[in-house]
């Protein structure tokens, strides 16, 4: 608790500034991770809006990205999940009308990853 | 300058309203806090005020409302009595904590059941512990003047607490008296705009309020509170100062009322202190030397300097308008904890009298301060005030 403010210092009334979640890295929570198949993914943003977490990214793609069927989809596009704010919960491959998204349990992909 | 009207304490607490001219007042009628409510639409339906009034369907919207337009940065109001008090609680409650300076007139009456419409105080006293301001007034005057000491002390930048401003149900509310009314430029320049350094419309400056606060940081959130309480005490007065220069009365914690030379004192809070008045003039009369204290400031509590008050008095009454069930009263706590640094200490006496609405009169103090000058008290006795045995 040492790095933790006193109360002479937090703001008045547990006011907070914003955006202060992005210091809160959810991601540790997670012990199921969504791997996600770019290859068999239409972009349709359903996952992003889904997640609680926000925490699909997404940008705007002028050249566009092959998703299902060697399509290239352009505009609006979903990026790899980020793991620092994950937290495991499954939403976004239960929602995926696709099921271009599979969970795995956290050790797996640990174990994958230091192969 | 300023004109004599003759208005009921309800009146009062409205035309104070009127010329403080909030944003937003939300308020759900409950007798006998009606007329406030009743006086206040009118005036918003005559365009006196530039007032929202949000009609909702009970209290517990009504202060929700109320929160929400504070937070938003609007200065907003609410008014209640009893059992709307108990209704809204589960939000009275957060408003300290959310740090929002809404100022309440409470008209006090008494908890159901059995249910009654008239005074006592159980239901203010229920919310003492929360960290709301809160100012008793003894008649119509002292509400209305009250409410402009609680807006400026409850919006104080080292303040930032709610507060309420009470008054006794039927008998200040109903009752018409002679009012001193300060003109509406006077208050309007006393009372300003709300200046809040953050509020959430303030859309280029977003923050987060009323967040969830665990262990790691809910104990240090509540002790800001305290150091607000803390400075509420010593801003009271400041404020009180201030308005002194507009009504000639002054604002201190307590009103001693000829205590100087008195062999016994009856301390009571709101309008009994009116009828108690009365008695110790007619007791001096006949060369009774009594007195009485009013306190004013119940929260924050002026603990030391009631002490400093009525150390070397001989003997003290304690009336309380309220019962708290298998403890000492509220009132009586209060004084008894104020004088345990003495090391000579007054005689006490606890005494409840008036619940709801039960009359207490001139006699009936009389005979109290005779029982006190006799010295037979008990302080660990609860003593009935006009109850049939
Ligand atoms: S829901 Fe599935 S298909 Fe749609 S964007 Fe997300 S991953 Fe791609
Ligand atoms: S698993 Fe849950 S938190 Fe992680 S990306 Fe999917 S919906 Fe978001």
């Amino acid at each position: 608790m040492a790095d933790k403010k006193g109360w002479h210092d937090l703001m008045r009334g547990a006011d907070l500034p914003p955006a202060t979640s992005l210091e809160y890295k959810t991601g540790s929570w997670r012990s199921m991770r969504p791997v996600f198949d770019a290859s068999n993914c239409i972009h349709c943003m359903i996952c992003v809006a889904y997640c609680p977490d926000m925490a699909i990214p997404i940008t705007k793609s002028e050249e566009g990205v092959v998703g299902k069927g060697g399509r290239l989809y352009k505009g609006a596009v979903r990026l790899e999940t980020n793991f620092d704010y994950c937290k495991g919960c499954g939403i976004c491959a239960q929602e995926c009308p696709t099921k271009c998204i599979t969970m795995i349990r956290e050790e797996e992909a640990v174990e994958a990853s230091t192969k | 300058m300023s004109v004599i009207k003759p208005l009921s304490g309800a009146q009062a607490v409205a035309e104070a309203m009127r010329q403080i001219n909030p944003d937003v007042v939300v308020a759900y009628p409950i007798t006998p806090q009606t007329p406030v409510v009743e006086y206040f639409a009118q005036f918003v339906a005559n365009g006196l005020v530039d007032t929202e009034t949000i009609p909702v369907e009970s209290e517990h919207s009504a202060m929700s409302a109320t929160v929400g337009a504070s937070a938003a940065g609007a200065r907003a109001m609410c008014a209640t009595s009893s059992q709307g008090l108990a209704l809204m609680w589960e939000v009275v409650a957060a408003v300290p904590g959310l740090r929002l300076p809404i100022v309440m007139p409470i008209v006090n009456r008494a908890l159901s059941a059995p249910i009654n419409i008239h005074c006592d105080h159980s239901d203010t006293m229920g919310a003492t512990t929360i960290g709301w301001i809160q100012i008793f007034s003894e008649n119509a005057q002292e509400a209305y003047e009250n409410m402009f000491l609680a807006l400026r002390l409850a919006e104080h930048k080292d303040v930032l607490i709610p507060a309420m401003v009470m008054q006794d149900g039927f008998i200040i509310s109903h009752g018409v008296e002679n009012v001193k009314i300060l003109d509406d430029d006077v208050v309007k320049k006393f009372v300003g705009e709300r200046n809040p350094d953050r509020f959430l419309l303030d859309v280029k400056n977003p923050y987060t309020i009323g967040p969830l606060a665990l262990p790691d940081y809910y104990f240090e959130i509540k002790r800001q509170q305290e150091e607000a309480m803390e400075n509420a005490k010593k801003i009271y007065l400041e404020v009180g100062e201030d308005l002194s220069k507009l009504t000639g009365n002054k604002y201190p914690y307590f009103e001693e009322y000829r205590i100087e030379d008195a062999a016994a004192v009856i301390i009571v809070l709101a309008s009994a202190a009116g009828t108690a008045k009365d008695a110790i003039d007619e007791m001096r009369v006949d060369g009774k030397k009594v007195g009485l204290l009013k306190p004013k400031l119940f929260r924050p509590f002026p603990y030391k300097e009631i002490r400093d008050a009525v150390k070397n008095i001989p003997v003290i009454g304690v009336l309380d308008r309220s019962i708290s069930f298998g403890s000492y009263a509220p009132l009586y706590t209060e004084i008894r904890n104020s004088l345990f640094e003495l090391e000579n200490k007054p005689k006490l006496q606890s005494y409840i009298f008036g619940l709801g609405g039960k009359d207490i009169f001139k006699n009936d103090i009389k005979q109290i301060f005779e029982e006190l000058l006799s010295g037979k008290v008990n302080p660990e006795e609860q003593k009935y005030i006009g109850l049939r045995g």
